[in-house]
């Protein structure tokens, strides 16, 4: 059984169907790659399976339940977890107390009024080490608003991590963020999913990125998937090339320069 | 049935008043997101500011229709004062704050406020300020066989220029397309070239404008009294939670229901009438939240 | 509060509040009945605004109402003296909280339904109804003459402490002072662990990032009802408190110019720190007897005050100190 399926997934903003008809099969312990050109859906695609825009039409099953009207809150709880493409932290809060109340959240812990979260041991402790599976052990004090660009999106991405969820959605977690720490993210981010079996989808641009780590690409376009498969697959498909890159051939995929 | 007729008359003028100072509130939203908690208190100054122009300067005694053609040109001059206000009050203490919280704008409009509230008493003392000589010197038809003072019929006709005037001010000329953009979207405006800034202080000014029109046109028929500016701030939210905050005609209809609501509700249950609109209120906002109109 | 870790260990921390406990215990020796009477109103507003930063400060939630909430404490411990004839202070304090306790969770679940501009309007609105409701019916509050609670009627601790006969006026400042401080500490340790609570963390996040909060499982809506609901109750305490204190209750305290006061105490302090509504409302308790004694048009100096803070000072008296600090220290 699938962990999740969407059976013809479809929501429309008037005139422009950002999804369209999509289905889609993720299976446990994949790492797999949303791509596709920009306004292809993928973002509306995250949106819709995790509740933050609603479905008009279609299903979605998780772990072979059926969720499509369930709200975000209970599919945290079921287990589905994601990052955002702009950055969403808790600005005023520190890194260590953004991952504390994740945890806390996980754990049932925020209806709790009469014991201090600075107590609680275990909690701290696993808020720690996950800040040190992200390197962000060392900013742990700072306030989220002030750190750097990068590192607020491994924090948004360690939030998400923190939940313990089953299905990790990562939407752009490398954008804004220099080529040369791209790579570290995304060691990081693959490391830490794997050694802990999630399975994750991850929207990206950076082909490089997408081919070295993923199982399976999806390719959208206009709201629908164009074509899905493993890199070796989608690096010799030319009708793919052609609309993620605009050329076709042995090169297309090679980064210039 | 003429009482019938005249409740409806009372409605409709009360409507139109109503209209004025939430069409303002609602401009200054849609366009700016910003809500000012000290609109109904721009009303009131508006209502003082002109209560005391038209009777400085044309006394109690005024009589004659050249005095009273005086008085209803003096009349506007409480909405130019409270627009220019605005003007002066959007670039020295808003500005500062637009990209803080958005409690910050909602704290310095309460600071002013309570400013202006004092200010009023400060100025113009504690009895009520009246531009009755207008009202009188217009006098009354019958309908039936009641009397009803024609000047209600002027404010009536003041708010359906207003929604004409408005409707097409903002649908039809230049400057409405580039409220309207900016409302849209302001990063990109700005983008585009737009001086937001300067679109910004004239939307405020405007959305004043017509809060102070409100005042003005109600004074000959109300007098002027401490308070109203909350009152008129209570009834203008009502009007823009139903109708919804950022549009036209949710201040057009929303300011017709609470007009007639409260017409009702005075004849009815004179004792819970406020409390009948804030069920309203409440009521329209669990079912659609943003109003019936609104912008998120 | 503000996002960087706090050193809280216990011993620093009653390395600070103990000596204030200390002094607050020591004072009315020294300052005289009248200055302890003073005193004691800052006390009771210093409960209300630590309430209403619950809300403001900490959920990001900005009520125009609270009003409601200290007058329906207030008025529900003098329906209780005239009515029921109940005048232990005990009893008192239940019976106003239960009522404040039904008010707070109606008007919160009609409130946090809202976008937070919305939101504060409903809370002025809401609050504008009690207050109305309050003057019309007049022959059930008393109207504008509102209803008196007299002094020398009250208990304390269940009946052990009453303030009949001669020398009571004394002994109640007295008396009255410590019961009020008594349950202001009380009070201020229980938001204190509230606010450093997991929970007082989720406010935090929903305050910061409503749309973040949701995708870690916290069901927002109810966690700003929660914390309405609490936010209320310690307003209403400060109001019950309040009451034996100024001896009458009227409708002015329901009317929205309180409400006013009460933002701007929190205000002064410094709503994004734990202690700034506790030093704002001392403060500002001062601050009023002085400046209405002096004006007519306090309400005018209060607003103008207000809006110079939010320009000039938004993080209050407890908020600048420290930077204050560092600059003198590196000068």
């Amino acid at each position: 059984m699938a962990l999740l399926q969407t059976i013809d997934l479809t929501r429309h903003f008037g005139e422009t169907k950002a999804v369209n008809g999509v289905s889609l099969s993720i299976e446990e312990r994949e790492f797999v790659s949303l791509v596709g050109p920009n306004g292809a859906g993928k973002t509306s695609l995250i949106n819709v399976i995790s509740a933050h825009l609603q479905s008009q039409s279609g299903q979605i099953l998780f772990q072979g339940r059926d969720i499509t009207h369930l709200a975000e809150t209970e599919r945290v709880k079921a287990g589905i977890a994601r990052s955002f493409q702009l950055v969403n932290v808790f600005d005023d809060l520190s890194a260590f107390d953004n991952v504390a109340l994740a945890i806390f959240a996980r754990e049932g812990k925020t209806a709790h009024l009469n014991r201090l979260a600075h107590l609680d041991t275990a909690v701290t402790r696993e808020a720690d080490t996950v800040l040190e599976q992200f390197g962000l052990a060392a900013l742990r004090d700072e306030r989220s608003r002030d750190l750097s660009q990068g590192e607020r999106k491994l924090l948004d991405v360690a939030l998400a991590y923190a939940l313990k969820p089953k299905l990790l959605f990562l939407d752009e977690p490398t954008s804004g963020v220099s080529t040369r720490n791209k790579g570290q993210i995304m060691d990081t981010i693959a490391s830490v999913v794997r050694s802990d079996g999630i399975t994750a989808v991850i929207v990206e641009h950076d082909m490089d990125v997408v081919f070295k780590y993923s199982d399976r690409i999806v390719v959208m376009a206009q709201g629908s998937i164009f074509a899905q498969g493993t890199p070796d697959e989608i690096r010799h498909n030319d009708e793919v090339a052609m609309v993620l890159m605009g050329t076709s051939g042995p090169d297309a995929f090679t980064t210039k320069g | 049935m003429d009482i019938l007729v005249i409740q409806l008359l009372n409605s409709i003028f009360y409507a139109a008043v109503l209209f004025l100072i939430a069409a303002g509130l609602s401009l200054i939203y849609g366009v700016m997101r910003i809500v000012n908690l000290a609109h109904g208190s721009f009303y009131a100054v508006g209502a003082y500011v002109s209560a005391w122009a038209v009777g400085s300067v044309f006394g109690a005694a005024a009589t004659g229709s050249w005095q009273l053609a005086g008085q209803l040109l003096l009349l506007p001059i409480g909405a130019i004062a409270v627009a220019a206000l605005g003007a002066l009050i959007e670039p020295t203490l808003l500005r500062p704050l637009y990209n803080r919280p958005e409690e910050y704008i909602l704290l310095i409009t309460f600071g002013m406020l309570m400013v202006l509230e004092d200010g009023m008493k400060l100025l113009f003392g504690g009895t009520p300020l009246s531009a009755g000589t207008i009202m009188d010197a217009m006098g009354s038809f019958h309908i039936g066989g009641l009397l009803y003072p024609a000047y209600n019929l002027v404010v009536i006709g003041v708010g359906v220029l207003a929604v004409i005037g408005l409707w097409w001010f903002i649908y039809r000329t230049r400057f409405g397309v580039i409220l309207r953009a900016t409302s849209q979207d302001r990063r990109m405006a700005s983008a585009l070239g737009l001086n937001v800034g300067s679109v910004y202080v004239k939307a405020f000014a405007i959305g004043c404008f017509m809060a102070g029109l409100g005042g003005a046109v109600v004074v000959p028929a109300q007098a002027a009294v401490l308070g109203m500016g909350i009152d008129a701030l209570v009834l203008a939210f009502v009007v823009t939670v139903i109708g919804g905050l950022g549009s036209l005609e949710g201040a057009l209809i929303g300011a017709l229901i609470v007009s007639f609501v409260r017409t009702a509700g005075i004849q009815f249950f004179a004792e819970i009438e406020l409390a009948v609109l804030y069920l309203i209120a409440a009521a329209v906002l669990i079912v659609r939240p943003t109003g019936l109109f609104g912008k998120g | 509060m503000s996002s960087v870790a706090t050193n809280l260990s216990a011993s620093r921390l009653l390395a600070v509040a103990l000596p204030i406990v200390v002094i607050l215990l020591a004072l009315p020796q020294f300052i005289g009945i009248y200055q302890t009477e003073l005193l004691t109103y800052g006390l009771t507003f210093a409960i209300a605004a630590l309430g209403f930063n619950l809300l403001l400060g900490y959920t990001g939630l900005l009520s125009f109402g609270h009003s409601a909430y200290f007058g329906m404490g207030a008025y529900t411990v003098a329906f209780i003296g005239r009515d029921l004839n109940i005048h232990s202070m005990e009893l008192c304090i239940l019976g106003g909280l239960f009522s404040t306790f039904l008010i707070s969770a109606l008007f919160g679940y009609v409130c946090v339904r809202h976008t937070r501009i919305f939101f504060g309007i409903l809370t002025l609105a809401l609050s504008q109804v009690l207050w109305s409701l309050a003057f019309k019916f007049f022959w059930v509050t008393g109207g504008t003459d509102g209803i008196r609670v007299a002094r020398n009627s009250i208990t304390l601790l269940g009946g052990l402490i009453d303030f009949k006969g001669s020398g009571s006026y004394q002994r109640f400042v007295y008396s009255y002072y410590y019961y009020v401080l008594a349950l202001f500490v009380i009070a201020t340790v229980v938001m204190w662990v509230i606010a450093h609570s997991p929970f007082g963390k989720a406010l935090q996040a929903i305050r910061d990032n409503e749309t973040r909060a949701r995708f870690v499982g916290i069901r927002v809506r109810r966690y700003r009802w929660f914390a309405f609901v609490i936010s209320g109750l310690f307003t209403g305490l400060a109001g019950i408190l309040w009451v034996p204190l100024n001896g009458l209750t009227t409708p002015d305290i329901l009317y929205w110019p309180f409400s006013g006061e009460i933002i701007f105490m929190t205000v002064l302090g410094g709503f994004r720190t734990f202690t700034g509504p506790i030093v704002g409302a001392i403060a500002f308790n001062y601050l009023k007897v002085y400046a209405v004694a002096s004006s007519q048009y306090w309400q005018l100096v209060l607003g103008g005050v207000l809006m110079a803070l939010v320009i000039l000072l938004p993080t209050g008296i407890v908020g600048t100190l420290p930077r204050l600090f560092g600059k003198l220290r590196r000068s």
